[in-house]
Formats: C-alpha cells, structure tokens, sequence
C-alpha cells in the first residue's frame, strides 16, 4: 500500500487527507507536501489520519518537521485520529502532549490556539 | 531483497556477511535444526523500499507460528521500526552493507533479530519526562532523518516491546525481539 495524499482548504485551513502506510519509504513525499504547504503560505494545517494504515517513527519525525515549520510562522499542525493502533504510537513517543489530536476534521478546523 | 553476492546463497545461515555467529555455531551437520524450525533469513540492501517487504515477511511468518492476532500490528511496527533504523545507519555509514533480519519461529517464543554493522553510542530512555518536549526543540528529532531519527525509533521500540534487547557495540548492533506463539499452533 502507498501514501495516498489529498488537499483542501477550508478558509485559512489546509486540511491534508492522508492515507496508506507512511514510513521510511513514504515519507519524504508528506514532508514535501508540508513544505510545499508552508512555502505557499498556509500555516494552519490539519492532517487528517484517519485513513492511514501504517505510521512509524519516520513518519512521526515527518509531523514533528512539520509542526515546527509552521510554528515558525505562528501557525498551528493538528491532527485528525481516532484509530487506537496509530494513536499508541503518539503516547509511546510523549507526541499526545505536542500535538492537538481530534477526533474529527470539523473539530480540528474550529478550534483555535 | 537485493544486495546478496551468489556465493552468499551457498553459505550456512549462520554464515550470512553483516550477522552475528549463531548459537552453537560451528556445529556439524548432524547438529543442525531440522528444516521446520530453520529461521527465515532475509538479506537487503539498505534502502527504504525494503522495509515494507521485511514488516511484510515478518507478519505472514508470525501469523503462520501462531502469533496471535492481537500482536501482529506490534510486530509489524516493531520490525519495521528496527529494520528502518537499521537502513537509515547504513545508508549514512555502510551504505554497501546489507542488513540482516533472523525470524526464528520458536515453539513457546517468535523471535526477530536485526542486525546493522553501524550503531553504537547512547540509548535514550524512555521515562524521560521531558522528551516529548525537546523532540520539537531545535535541533532535534525531526523530518531530516540522522541519529535522531534513529534514537526515536529505537524509544518507539522499547516502549512497544516487552520482550526486547538492544546489543549497541563500536562496530554494530543487534536488536532481539520476540513475542509468544500460542500452544496450540503446536497442539499443546
């Protein structure tokens, strides 16, 4: 299975849609996809996970590049996920308390900083 | 899997390049396991490609021992997490060097080992408070990949895995991991 990757805004939000396995093999094309995002301007991100098969720590350093490059902005990286399999991955690794983790795409484009 | 010289195929399991000597190694033939209970080797050139084919192995091998169900999802990670290690010290140190993974479908206990010819130096531990917070500091863990990266993978593995070890020497490492294998895949 590959990465599968979709984008929409929604006003000053970019939702990423985000499925398949992302690791060390897959990655490299999500943090294009986030630089590109920055580069252009968006700085309030959504990634939606819920579609994602597979996450590793690869794919966890990927988010974490992410978040600091919009945080350089002053901008935001939530997260879309309520699959238990991807979400031990952020406890394991601390990332529940870097990371606003929603249970839906509306809840993470209402919320605010 | 590439990255196997022909000669290679020829050689004991034991005797695969970049992997440590077996238990008991230099035995006879007659010593040998029988042909059921022989790991699974697998042998490949350290690029990212390769890591989902070993996650892949590694779970149809531990499915079929009798791992149940429940686990897979870890061991898929866990040996994807080690084997991406693994292939991020070799691509920056060893880039000509295969990696090497056992899968040894025990009767009580299925085990993995892989194998680099690159790591040493610390272990970060896992009950670091403050981890989470400097992982996004500057400087350091992040989509650059490096030893970071590498630290990471080895904190997801020892917070996923109870039954883990991590051997880090100068000139490479070795991580064991296993999980147990149900009695009656063996009619106990």
């Amino acid at each position: 299975m590959d990465l599968n990757l979709s984008t929409r805004h929604e006003g000053d939000r970019t939702v990423i849609e985000v499925g398949g396995e992302i690791d060390v093999y897959t990655a490299p094309k999500l943090r294009e996809q986030l630089v590109d995002l920055v580069n252009q301007g968006r700085y309030h991100l959504v990634v939606d996970m819920e579609a994602v098969d597979f996450l590793d720590s690869t794919g966890l350093g990927v988010l974490v590049g992410g978040l600091k490059r919009v945080r350089a902005h002053d901008g935001s990286l939530r997260l879309v996920c309520t699959q238990e399999r991807i979400l031990k991955i952020f406890r394991i690794t601390g990332l529940t308390k870097v990371f606003p983790i929603h249970t839906t795409v509306e809840d993470a484009i209402a919320a605010t900083d | 899997m590439t990255g196997a010289h022909a000669a290679d195929s020829l050689a004991p399991l034991g005797a695969e390049p970049g992997s440590r000597a077996p238990d008991g190694g230099g035995e006879s033939p007659g010593d040998q396991p029988p042909v059921g209970d022989a790991p699974v080797v697998l042998r490949f050139a350290p690029l990212p490609e390769h890591v989902r084919t070993a996650r892949l192995v590694a779970v149809a091998l531990a499915r079929r021992v009798g791992v149940e169900d429940g686990l897979l999802d870890e061991v898929r990670l866990a040996v994807g997490e080690a084997c991406s290690r693994a292939v991020g010290l070799h691509r920056s140190a060893a880039p000509h060097v295969p990696v090497v993974v056992h899968l040894k479908d025990g009767r009580e206990r299925f085990g993995v080992e892989v194998v680099d010819a690159v790591s040493g130096g610390p272990v970060p531990k896992p009950e670091d408070e403050n981890a989470a917070d400097r992982l996004v500091g500057d400087g350091g863990f992040g989509d650059e990949g490096g030893a970071d990266g590498a630290d990471m993978g080895l904190a997801v593995l020892r917070g996923l895995v109870d039954d883990l070890e991590v051997e880090l020497t100068s000139g490479g490492g070795v991580i064991r991991m296993g999980w147990p294998v149900a009695a009656s895949r063996w009619g106990g």
